[in-house]
């Protein structure tokens, strides 16, 4: 009982017909030729993206290592105030630290040469990290404690080798005599190099070496916890009423269809309304990241909505009826089976609308998140940057050193995608039900 | 059950959150410095910024960059701490600005210079560099040119058809959009200055003659780059034929790199800047708001460290980022109108 009899009418085919065969053969060829065009296009596709990383890899992983020069700071006690730690001259000390360096020359001044080695943010550095040290442990009074300096961003490239001893000396930002120097801190063993631990705990600086990511991580977390707490509840409100509440009529098939139109508005325009709305109209700080968080949740807010909808629908019929059997009101029906069903999906939308936000930069850039301050931000109310603006701001810099920063910034920046997306696919496969 | 109730803490949660957020917002919105406008003098104000962040007492300026035009607009928004306490520009006050700031109670405001700006013509190490004169930039780049006692469309194709000691490759310059201060600059100071010295633009009409000297040519001999200088300093780093404008700072940066043009015998430098042999340098300036002395918290310590001589004097850490410092006459004068908040007298209040 097989389809063979239906084709009984029919004469059988003679496969060795030319014709028949020729038509197999074209078919196959076409065939072949699909799926050789797949391998071609991904091939290509696969083939850009290793050439970009391996650029932005190539560059930016020099800016995760960084050299230092270490100093002994005698901690000397006629500038240490014992009955009171923190009032002691801290800046006296780190000087007089820094100075050790620098052999007095015939006329018996400190030599200035040695000033454009050492990181000009670096006497701040010092003071930080022998406050820290002797606080922690005040039995360090009377001795001298080792630190670590970062050099100046022209040394650091010369150390890395992309500032090279062979050019001339009118070509590049060093003098030979400052070379000479920088050869007698390598002979006494100062020089070394680090992880770049500063790249993630200082804020931002226009010295490429003391420059962090601080400061842009911090005001992206910030604008992305507005943008969670204002687009989750109301994205999946909205989800919920369209499709488990909301009568099916004309009103709510244009809020559909805008809903689907919004989520593939520009940017950049969601970033002019809160210019010219939140900023202009209701007075909301410029540059902080509650109106950054505010705009994100607008470019969010559809995509959490769409995810939330295609999650819902997921959920079979038969639970709602079951529920709804056993005397559930629809409210009961939707809180206590649909949505928690329904929840693995969401959060993966959820998270993958995060993700996008992100990253976006344009809309931040509108409501002045592109501003530099070296503190970190405080509130959601204080003027800060965020991690693509961050990186916007770097690439404009002049400093060499902030070109291997900017991409070192990228990458931390696709870290943080990668993880994000991650999870995403984690909850998909792990926790999502299957019907 | 447990549902409902998660429910109904994460409403009140929300909630908590928007009263918190109001309630803050009655409060000061800021407690420091807050600068806008040019980019070209940001990486000035933010390293005053940041030596300003190194003293105790005051919270690190916010300083942001939109552009002087964009600057203008914030800064005369309006008086209170949700405007901006300084703006900075690459480009005197316009008159139009001036009276913005007039309507919105922004009456009194103090002008300071900080120093000049040169913009350079550049070229990659690898490519050739020559003297040029304001006159032959302009027949290289402008719109419409004077050929044989006629203005026309812009013939020129090489730089060695302008003069024969020029080197032989197509004329193809990088340079910022309309909307740059380096633009404005570069046609006031260049394109302006160069087609004065032709007998046939002088002798058009008023309004003709400023759309002769004032238009770019736009036949691809002539880029509008972008904002971004680095992205032209990359450009010229690829192409050894291709030419770039922009400011001097990003010049001295680069110097492993690029090379300057030199403009009627004199190649870009500080010390050429300075004492204007170098013609094509400008002022730079920053306006602060003097009804904001006193309110805002270390505005008039953030001015007294800018115009400090160890700030903008010839030895002072804005020269090393490539600004030409001014006379010694001229920095004391500015440093005493930065402390004394002296209404500035470009125009005339009404």
């Amino acid at each position: 009982m097989t389809d063979r009899q239906s084709l009984d009418g029919m004469a059988a085919p003679n496969w060795n017909d030319p014709a028949i065969q020729g038509r197999l053969k074209r078919r196959h060829r076409g065939a072949s030729l699909l799926r050789l065009g797949g391998i071609v296009a991904i091939a290509i596709a696969l083939g850009l993206l290793a050439l970009l990383l391996g650029s932005i890899l190539s560059i930016g992983l020099k800016a995760f290592s960084q050299t230092v020069a270490e100093i002994d700071v005698p901690i000397s006690t006629e500038y240490v105030d014992l009955e009171n730690l923190e009032d002691s001259n801290w800046t006296r000390l780190a000087q007089d630290g820094v100075a050790t360096l620098y052999p007095d020359d015939a006329t018996g001044r400190r030599d200035q040469r040695y000033r454009n080695i050492l990181s000009r943010g670096g006497l701040n550095a010092v003071r930080g990290a022998i406050e820290e040290q002797v606080i922690a442990d005040p039995s360090l009074v009377g001795q001298s404690v080792r630190v670590s300096v970062q050099l100046s961003d022209p040394f650091d490239q010369f150390a890395k080798g992309v500032v090279r001893r062979d050019t001339p000396e009118d070509m590049r930002r060093i003098t030979n005599d400052e070379i000479a120097m920088y050869d007698g801190l390598v002979a006494e063993g100062r020089i070394s190099r680090v992880f770049n631990t500063w790249l993630f705990t200082n804020g931002d600086s226009r010295f490429p070496e003391m420059a962090g990511l601080a400061a842009g991580l911090r005001g992206s977390a910030m604008a992305l916890m507005v943008c969670l707490i204002i687009s989750f509840p109301i994205g999946i409100g909205t989800a919920i009423y369209l499709e488990e509440f909301a009568p099916k009529n004309w009103l709510t098939y244009m809020i559909e269809v805008n809903i689907n139109n919004l989520a593939a508005v520009p940017s950049i325009v969601f970033g002019l309304l809160g210019l010219a709305v939140l900023l202009n109209f209701f007075g909301l700080p410029r540059s902080a990241p509650l109106v950054g968080g505010m705009v994100l949740a607008l470019m969010t807010l559809p995509t959490i909505i769409i995810a939330t909808r295609a999650a819902l629908k997921a959920v079979p019929p038969s639970i709602r009826e079951g529920a709804m059997g056993i005397g559930a009101s629809p409210m009961q029906v939707v809180t206590h089976h649909v949505l928690p069903l329904a929840m693995p999906g969401i959060l993966t939308g959820t998270i993958i609308g995060m993700a996008a936000a992100l990253g976006e930069t344009a809309p931040l850039l509108l409501i002045g998140m592109n501003m530099f301050s070296t503190d970190l931000p405080g509130s959601v109310f204080d003027q800060a940057t965020a991690l693509p603006t961050q990186i916007f701001m770097w690439f404009d810099s002049p400093e060499l050193g902030f070109v291997s920063r900017t991409a070192a910034a990228i990458i931390v920046l696709l870290g943080f995608l990668l993880m994000m997306n991650a999870t995403a696919i984690f909850i998909r496969s792990k926790l999502e039900r299957k019907w | 059950m447990t549902t409902t109730r998660q429910w109904t803490a994460f409403a009140a949660l929300a909630v908590m959150t928007v009263a918190s957020s109001t309630s803050a917002l009655a409060q000061s919105p800021r407690d420091n410095v807050w600068s806008v406008g040019s980019s070209t003098v940001f990486p000035y104000s933010q390293a005053v910024a940041e030596e300003f962040s190194y003293t105790d007492g005051f919270s690190s300026p916010s300083i942001e960059s939109t552009g002087t035009g964009g600057g203008m607009r914030l800064f005369c928004g309006g008086l209170g701490l949700a405007y901006p306490d300084i703006t900075r520009a690459s480009r005197a006050m316009k008159q139009s600005e001036w009276d913005n700031c007039q309507n919105n109670g922004v009456t009194d405001i103090t002008e300071l210079q900080i120093g000049s700006d040169g913009i350079s013509l550049s070229v990659s190490r690898q490519g050739e560099s020559f003297d040029i004169s304001r006159a032959q930039l302009f027949l290289a780049l402008a719109a419409e040119v004077p050929v044989n006692g006629q203005i026309a469309a812009n013939p020129y194709e090489r730089w060695s058809e302008i003069d024969a000691s020029f080197p032989d490759v197509e004329i193809q310059v990088f340079g910022p959009p309309p909307t740059s201060g380096t633009r404005d600059a570069w046609v006031e100071l260049v394109m302006e200055e160069g087609c004065e010295s032709f007998s046939e633009v002088e002798a058009l009409e008023e309004g003709r003659m400023e759309e002769v000297c004032q238009r770019m040519r736009t036949d691809g001999k002539f880029i509008e780059a972008g904002e971004n200088d680095n992205l032209i300093v990359q450009r010229l780093n690829a192409d050894p034929t291709a030419y770039g404008i922009f400011g001097y700072s990003f010049l001295y940066e680069n110097l492993s790199a690029l090379q300057a043009v030199t403009v009627e015998g004199v190649a870009p430098s500080q010390a050429a800047i300075g004492d204007g042999s170098y013609t094509v340098s400008r002022p730079l300036f920053v306006y602060v708001k003097n009804g904001h002395r006193g309110v805002t918290p270390g505005l008039e310590e953030y001015l007294a460290l800018y115009t400090s001589e160890d700030t903008f004097g010839p030895d002072g850490f804005l020269v090393e980022r490539g600004l030409v410092a001014l006379s010694d006459a001229a920095r004391a004068e500015e440093h005493a109108e930065a402390m004394n908040g002296a209404g500035m007298t470009r125009y005339i209040s009404n």
